[in-house]
C-alpha cells in the first residue's frame, strides 16, 4: 500500500507543477489493492479454515431447526435431562426440549446479535473515533468528553429503559448493546489517528493537497486496521456474552426461544451433572471465537503486505 | 501547566454535572420506586416514606436538591439500607473490588503484553500459535463458565482454594484468573497487532540494518509505540476492573461494587444508583486522564497536542 | 527493563504478604459454630423497619418477643411468662418474666414494650414503619399511626391500647376479637426497643450500636460482607444457648451457596435467605439423603388473571386456563420442590379451627383439573364472548430462572392443551410489580406467603379495595363474608365465612389460578441439632448445637 502511493506521488509530483490535480489520482487506483488483499487472504489456510466453519455455521443456524426431527419449544416433561442419544442427538434440556434444535435457533440470535451489533459498532466507533482523533482540538476535547459520559451512564439503567420503552425483542437487545458498545472501538481509532496523523506519509498527502476527509479515510483509517480488526473479532463475543449477561439478569431474548448465552446460563446451575446442557454452547460459542479471531487475523494479514516475508 | 490543569478540572466539573443530570432523570423515568415490592406497603405509609426521602417532590425539585447536596459532595443516605451513607457503602464495597482488581490489571497487562510480544517476536511460529491459542481461549470461554469451572474443580473437588469469600491471600487465586482471562486475550492481540506492524516500520529496518540485537529493538524502540493501542484499552478496563464485575462478584461471593450497582438499581436506591455512577464516572476520568498522561509518555508528540489541546 | 520487572515482582510480593494479614475464618466442624448464608445485606436491623427474611433471620437472634414458636408453630412464653385473655377476647394482659435483660445488663420491663410498640405506630417516625399495620390490631393504633387525611387521626399516644401497668405487666386492648393475636406478639415487628433508639435515629445500622434483649448479641457487621454473633451473657436461658458463634456470609450466587455447603463452609443451605438449585434437588435426595430438608410452608404460587380484561374478564375462560394444568407434572418435573399441587389459595401450614385450614376445608373440591373440561369450558367461554378462537396471549413473569421454566411449562401445557398461543414476557422486577399493580397484563406471575397464621392473611387480600388485590377482582359477596368474619370471635364460625370465600374467590369465579404451595428446601449438616423452621418459613437456630 505505502509502497503504492509514494511510486505514484513521485509520479505526479511532475504534474503537479502544471495544474492542480484533483485529490483522488494522488493515490493511484485503489482496485488492484482489494484484489490483492482477497489473493493474500484465500492463500491463508488458517484464515480460510475459519472462514468454512462459519459459513457451515450458518448453514446449520439455517437448515439445522429443520433437519432435527424435534422443534425447539415443545416440552417433553417425561423425557427431561437426557443425555445425548439417536432420537435426541444433543440430549434434553430440564424441560425435555431437543437441545439440538434449540443450539441451532440460539445460532441464528446469537450470530445475529453478535454481527449487527460489531457492524454498529464498527460504523459508529470508527467515524466517530476517526472525526475526535484526526480533528482534534476542541472537537475532540468535547467529542471525547461526550463519550466518556455516555460511557459512563449506568448501562442497566438504558436496558431496562429501552424494554420498558419498546417491545422487548431480539432488536431491542441489540439497540441496547449498541448504545454504548461503540465507545471502545472510538477511544481504539482515536488513539491510533492521533499516533499516525503525525506520521511523514501523512504530513506528505497533506502537503499534497489531499483534503481532511480524503486523508482520513484513505490515509489513517486504513492504517488503523489492525487494531480496529482485533476489536471487531472481540466486539463479537462480547456482544454474545453480553445478551448473556442480559438473561442473566431477566432482560435477554425471551422464552421459549433461547440464545446461546441464555443456554449456557440455564446449565450453569447443573452442569457437574448434564454437562451436555453446557458443552454444546459452549464449545460453539468458543469455536466461533476462534474461527473470527483467525479470519480476523488473516484480513489483517492479508491487509499489510510488508508482513509478507 | 497551570491552565491546563485548571481547564481539565474545569472539564471534569461540567463532565460529571452533565452525567448527574442525564442519570438522575434516566433514573427516574423507569417504572417503580424505592418502596415497590410484591406486598404493597399501605398507601398511608408509603406516602410518609415517599415524603421522608423527599420523593414526593416533583421530580425537577429532587434534582435541585440533589445538586445542591452534590455541591457539598453529600451523596446522601442510601434508601434501602437503613441509615447507611452512600459514601459509606461505596468506600466499604470499592475496597474489596479495588484489591482484587488492581491484581488483575497487573496481571492482564504483564501477561497480555508478554504473550503478544512473544507472538509478534516469533510470528508464524509456533510461539506465535501457542500463544494466540491461549488468548483466543481467554476470549472465547465466558468468564461465569470459567470461574465456575474453576470454583467446581479447584475449589470443590481439589479443596485446593475455598470456594468463595475473600479472607487469606490463596482467596484471590481463582477470582484473578477469572478477571483478567479477557483482558490478558485482549491485551495479547492487541500488543501482537501493532508489535508485528511497527516491527515492519522504517526506522526499525534502521535498528535493524545498524545491527541491534532483536531483543534491544524491540524494548527499545518497537514497545514504546506498539503499545499504544494496549493504553488507549487499559484505561477503561482498569476502571471497568478496580469498580468490580458483576459475574465474577456473584460467583465468588465478593461484597463489591459491581454488586451493589445491580442491587441498587433492582432496588431502586435512587441514591446509591446516583453515587456509584458519579464514582464509577471519576475513577474512569481518572484513568482516562493517566492515559493521557501515558500518551505523552510513550510518544511526545501526542503529549503536546494533548495539552495544547486541553488549554486552547 | 529488567529492573522493572524485578520491581513489579516486588510489588506482588508485598500486596501478597499484606493481604495473608488477613487471615482466613474456616473453623472446624466441632466448633460450636452455625455458618449460614443471607444472601444479601439485611437492609435494617431494627424490629420497627425490618420487613424481609434477610433482616428477619437476623434479628431472630438477636431479639425475643413477649412469646416465642416451638418447632411446631405453637405459642411458647418467651419474655411473657404468662398471659390471661379477658371473655370477649380484646383485652391481654402480659405478665412478664423478672430475669430478662438486654445485652448491656438493664432490665426488660413491660415499659420497653409500650415503647417499642408506639414507637411502631409513632405518627412522626421516620423512616415510617412499613409493617405498621401488623399493630393494627390494637385500638386506635391505626387512627394514631395515620395522620395525613385523617379525621379521625389521635394524636395522644396514651389512647392506644398497649400500656405497661407496672415494670413486669403489659395490657394490650385491641380493637375486635382476633384470635391470632398471640402469634403476633413473636412476630419481629412486635420486638422490644431499648430506650436509648431514642437518641440515636442511626442505632441499628452499626454492630457497636445495637442494645438486644435475645439469646445472642452482635460482635460483626461488615456491610454487604458479614455478620457475627455471639451468645448474650445477659439472656434470662442463656444456658439453653450452645452455640459460641452465628456466622452470617451474604452470597448471592445459589451454585456457590450449595458448593461452600459441600466443602464445610457453610453448615445451613438454601430456605429462607438462600436457595438450593432447582436441577440439583433430584441429586442431592440421593447424594445427601440425611441433610436435605423439605418442609410445607405457608406460601402459594399462583398465577394472576387480569380480570377486567377480555379475554380473562370471562370466568369461563379462565376456568379453561386453569383446568388446563397438570398441576402434578408440574410439581414433579419441573419445581422438584416436594411442592403440593394447589387447587386452593390458603396453603396447608395454616392453622384452622382444631387442625389446619385445608384439613378442615380440603380445596379438592374447587376444581377437577381435566383436558376435556378444560375444552369445554374454552368453548363455553369463547362462544359467550363471540369468539371462534382466543388471540395469542401473553404471560408476563419476573426474571429468575425457576418461574421462567415454570412458564414455559404453562405455556406448553396450553398449547398441547387448549391450542392456544402463548407468549411468555419477562420483565425487570419492579417494572413487573408497576405493571401487575396497574393491571398492565393479561396473566401475571403470583405468590403470596403468611404474615400470621390464620387463614385472613390470604383471604382479605381480595377484597375488592384491597391494597394487594392486583387482579382487578371485585365481589360484594367476598367483601361482606370478610368484614362479617373480621368481627366474628367464634373460630368456627370465621373458618367458615373465610372457607365461603375462598369457594367464591376459586371456583365460582376462578380468578386466581392457584399452582401450588411451596415447600422450604434447605440442607443442614447431619451434626448440626435443634435446628427448627417453622409455618412461615423462617428459622429459628437459637437454641441449634453443634454435635
Amino acid at each position: 500500500m505505502k509502497d503504492n502511493r509514494t511510486a505514484a506521488v513521485t509520479k505526479q509530483m511532475f504534474k503537479r507543477l502544471s495544474f492542480r490535480p484533483p485529490a483522488e489520482m494522488i493515490a493511484g487506483e485503489s482496485v488492484p489493492m482489494w484484489r490483492d488483499v482477497l489473493r493474500r487472504l484465500v492463500s491463508n489456510k488458517l484464515a480460510m479454515a475459519g472462514v468454512v466453519f462459519l459459513v457451515l455455521l450458518a448453514v446449520m443456524a439455517i437448515i439445522g431447526p429443520i433437519i432435527s426431527p424435534h422443534d425447539y419449544f415443545t416440552n417433553n416433561l417425561d423425557r427431561t435431562n437426557e443425555p445425548p442419544s439417536s432420537e435426541y442427538w444433543f440430549g434434553t434440556d430440564s424441560l425435555g426440549r431437543d437441545l439440538f434444535s434449540r443450539i441451532w435457533m440460539g445460532a441464528r440470535i446469537s450470530l445475529i446479535v453478535g454481527l449487527a451489533a460489531a457492524v454498529i459498532d464498527l460504523v459508529v466507533g470508527v467515524i466517530y473515533g476517526g472525526i475526535m482523533g484526526f480533528v482534534g482540538g476542541r472537537t475532540d476535547e468535547v467529542m471525547n468528553k461526550a463519550s466518556e459520559i455516555l460511557y459512563s451512564i449506568p448501562y442497566l439503567l438504558v436496558v431496562i429503559l429501552l424494554l420498558v420503552v419498546l417491545e422487548p425483542s431480539m432488536w431491542t437487545i441489540i439497540l441496547a448493546l449498541s448504545v454504548t458498545g461503540w465507545i471502545n472501538m472510538s477511544w481504539i481509532v482515536r488513539g491510533q489517528i492521533l499516533q499516525l496523523k503525525n506520521q511523514e506519509y501523512v504530513l506528505a498527502a497533506r502537503s499534497l493537497g489531499a483534503s481532511g476527509s480524503r486523508i482520513l479515510f484513505k490515509h489513517l483509517i486504513p492504517n488503523t486496521l489492525g487494531p480496529i480488526i482485533v476489536t471487531l473479532t472481540l466486539t463479537v463475543p462480547s456482544a454474545i456474552f453480553s445478551e448473556a449477561f442480559l438473561s442473566f439478569l431477566g432482560l435477554g431474548v425471551q422464552s421459549p426461544a433461547a440464545s446461546w448465552g441464555t443456554m449456557i446460563n440455564d446449565a450453569l446451575a447443573s452442569w457437574t451433572l448434564y454437562p451436555w446442557q453446557m458443552l454444546f454452547p459452549a464449545l460453539l460459542i468458543s469455536l466461533t471465537m476462534l474461527a473470527f479471531n483467525v479470519f480476523g487475523d488473516g484480513l489483517r494479514d492479508a491487509f499489510d503486505p510488508k508482513l509478507k516475508k | 501547566m497551570v491552565r491546563y490543569w485548571g481547564g481539565k478540572v474545569v472539564s471534569v466539573i461540567v463532565s460529571l454535572f452533565v452525567l448527574a443530570t442525564a442519570t438522575f432523570f434516566l433514573m427516574k423515568a423507569i417504572p417503580g420506586d424505592p418502596f415497590t415490592q410484591e406486598k404493597a406497603v399501605p398507601p398511608e405509609i408509603k406516602a410518609k416514606l415517599m415524603a421522608f426521602y423527599g420523593l414526593d417532590k416533583p421530580v425537577w425539585q429532587q434534582y435541585l436538591i440533589y445538586l445542591k447536596k452534590l455541591l457539598h459532595f453529600d451523596l446522601g443516605m442510601s434508601m434501602k439500607s437503613q441509615y447507611q451513607t452512600v459514601s459509606g457503602i461505596i468506600a466499604d464495597s470499592f475496597g474489596y473490588s479495588f484489591r482484587l482488581g488492581i491484581f488483575a490489571i497487573v496481571v492482564s497487562v504483564v501477561v497480555g503484553v508478554a504473550l503478544g510480544i512473544l507472538a509478534a517476536m516469533y510470528h508464524r511460529k509456533l510461539i506465535d500459535s501457542v500463544a494466540m491459542v491461549l488468548a483466543v481461549l481467554g476470549v472465547s470461554v465466558p468468564n461465569f463458565v470459567l470461574a465456575s469451572f474453576m470454583q467446581y474443580v479447584l475449589g470443590v473437588k481439589l479443596g485446593w482454594f475455598n470456594v468463595a469469600g475473600l479472607g487469606g491471600p490463596l482467596d484471590y487465586v481463582l477470582p484473578v484468573i477469572a478477571l483478567s482471562a479477557l483482558p490478558i486475550a485482549y491485551i495479547a492481540r492487541l500488543t501482537r497487532s501493532t508489535m508485528l506492524e511497527v516491527l515492519s516500520a522504517e526506522y526499525i529496518k534502521t535498528a535493524r540494518a545498524k545491527g541491534l540485537k532483536k531483543r534491544a529493538i524491540i524494548f527499545k524502540h518497537a514497545l514504546r509505540n506498539g503499545i499504544l493501542p494496549v493504553v488507549t484499552y487499559a484505561g477503561p478496563m482498569t476502571a471497568n476492573i478496580v469498580t468490580g464485575s458483576v459475574v465474577v462478584e456473584q460467583i465468588f461471593g465478593i461484597p463489591g461494587l459491581g454488586q451493589y450497582f445491580i442491587a441498587s438499581v433492582s432496588n431502586r436506591d435512587y441514591t446509591l444508583i446516583m453515587g456509584i455512577t458519579l464514582f464509577y464516572a471519576v475513577i474512569l476520568m481518572i484513568a482516562r486522564l493517566l492515559t493521557d498522561i501515558a500518551y505523552g509518555l510513550v510518544d511526545p508528540r501526542i503529549g503536546l497536542r494533548s495539552r495544547k489541546g486541553a488549554s486552547g | 527493563m529488567r529492573k522493572s520487572w524485578l520491581l513489579v515482582l516486588a510489588l506482588l510480593l508485598v500486596s501478597g504478604t499484606v493481604l495473608a494479614g488477613c487471615g482466613s475464618n474456616k473453623s472446624s466442624s466441632k466448633d460450636q459454630v452455625f455458618n449460614m448464608n443471607l444472601t444479601s445485606e439485611p437492609p435494617t436491623l431494627d424490629p420497627a423497619l425490618a420487613q424481609d427474611s434477610v433482616s428477619f433471620t437476623v434479628l431472630t437472634g438477636l431479639y425475643e418477643g413477649l412469646t416465642r414458636k416451638d418447632a411446631d408453630g405453637k405459642v411458647i412464653p418467651g419474655i411473657a411468662e404468662t398471659w390471661d385473655v379477658s371473655d370477649d377476647q380484646k383485652t391481654y394482659t402480659f405478665h412478664l418474666r423478672k430475669d430478662a435483660k438486654w445485652s448491656n445488663g438493664d432490665p426488660v420491663t413491660a415499659h420497653d414494650f409500650e415503647y417499642a410498640w408506639k414507637r411502631v405506630l409513632d405518627p412522626d417516625m421516620n423512616p415510617a414503619s412499613p409493617y405498621a399495620y401488623q399493630l393494627y390490631y390494637i385500638k386506635n393504633a391505626q387512627n394514631y399511626n395515620i395522620k395525613t387525611d385523617n379525621p379521625n387521626h389521635i394524636s395522644d399516644p396514651n389512647q392506644v391500647g398497649v400500656k405497661a401497668l407496672d415494670d413486669y405487666t403489659l395490657e394490650v386492648q385491641l380493637e375486635n376479637p382476633t384470635p391470632y393475636f398471640l402469634s403476633i406478639t413473636s412476630f419481629w415487628t412486635t420486638f422490644p426497643v431499648h430506650k436509648s433508639a431514642k437518641d440515636n435515629p442511626a442505632w441499628a445500622a452499626e454492630a457497636n450500636t445495637m442494645i438486644t434483649n435475645g439469646p445472642f448479641k452482635i460482635t460483626t457487621w461488615k456491610h454487604g460482607n458479614e455478620i457475627d454473633l455471639v451468645p448474650n451473657e445477659n439472656y434470662y436461658a442463656k444456658d439453653e444457648v450452645k452455640l459460641q458463634k452465628v456466622h452470617f456470609v451474604m452470597v448471592k450466587n445459589a451454585s456457590t451457596e450449595l458448593q461452600m455447603f459441600q466443602t464445610g463452609q457453610l453448615n445451613f443451605a438454601g430456605f429462607p435467605t438462600g436457595e438450593i438449585p432447582t436441577e440439583q434437588i433430584e441429586k442431592l435426595k440421593q447424594t445427601n439423603k440425611d441433610e436435605l430438608r423439605i418442609q410445607p410452608i405457608a406460601s402459594t404460587y399462583y398465577y394472576n388473571f387480569n380480570n377486567t380484561k377480555a379475554p380473562f374478564d370471562n370466568a369461563n375462560i379462565r376456568k379453561a386456563f386453569a383446568l388446563a394444568v397438570d398441576r402434578q407434572q408440574l410439581v414433579e418435573k419441573v419445581t422438584k420442590g416436594g411442592q403440593q399441587p394447589a387447587l386452593g389459595f390458603v396453603p396447608p401450614s395454616i392453622k384452622g379451627e382444631k387442625k389446619t385450614y385445608r384439613e378442615e376445608y380440603p380445596d379438592t373440591g374447587f376444581m377437577k383439573p381435566d383436558v376435556a373440561a378444560a375444552k369445554e369450558a374454552l368453548a363455553q367461554g369463547l362462544k359467550e364472548k363471540g369468539l371462534t378462537s382466543l388471540p395469542t396471549v401473553t404471560l408476563t413473569i419476573n426474571e429468575g430462572t425457576g418461574h421462567k421454566q415454570i412458564a414455559e411449562a404453562l405455556a406448553d401445557m396450553w398449547r398441547k392443551n387448549l391450542g392456544v398461543d402463548v407468549k411468555i414476557e419477562t420483565q425487570e422486577w419492579k417494572v413487573f410489580l408497576k405493571n401487575r399493580q396497574n393491571l398492565n397484563y393479561e396473566i401475571a406471575r403470583a405468590g403470596w406467603s403468611a404474615d400470621y397464621n390464620d387463614p385472613m392473611t390470604f383471604i382479605d387480600m381480595f377484597t375488592s379495595n384491597g391494597g394487594n388485590n392486583d387482579i382487578g377482582f371485585k365481589n360484594a359477596q367476598y367483601d361482606e363474608l370478610v368484614k362479617k368474619a373480621y368481627a366474628t370471635a367464634d373460630q368456627k364460625e370465621r373458618m367458615q365465612l373465610m372457607n365461603q370465600a375462598e369457594t367464591i374467590l376459586v371456583k365460582d369465579n376462578m380468578a386466581i389460578l392457584p399452582l401450588y404451595y411451596y415447600t422450604g428446601v434447605y440442607m443442614v449438616k447431619k451434626n448440626v441439632q435443634n435446628i427448627a423452621m417453622d409455618y412461615q418459613g423462617m428459622v429459628d437456630y437459637t437454641r441449634a448445637y453443634v454435635q
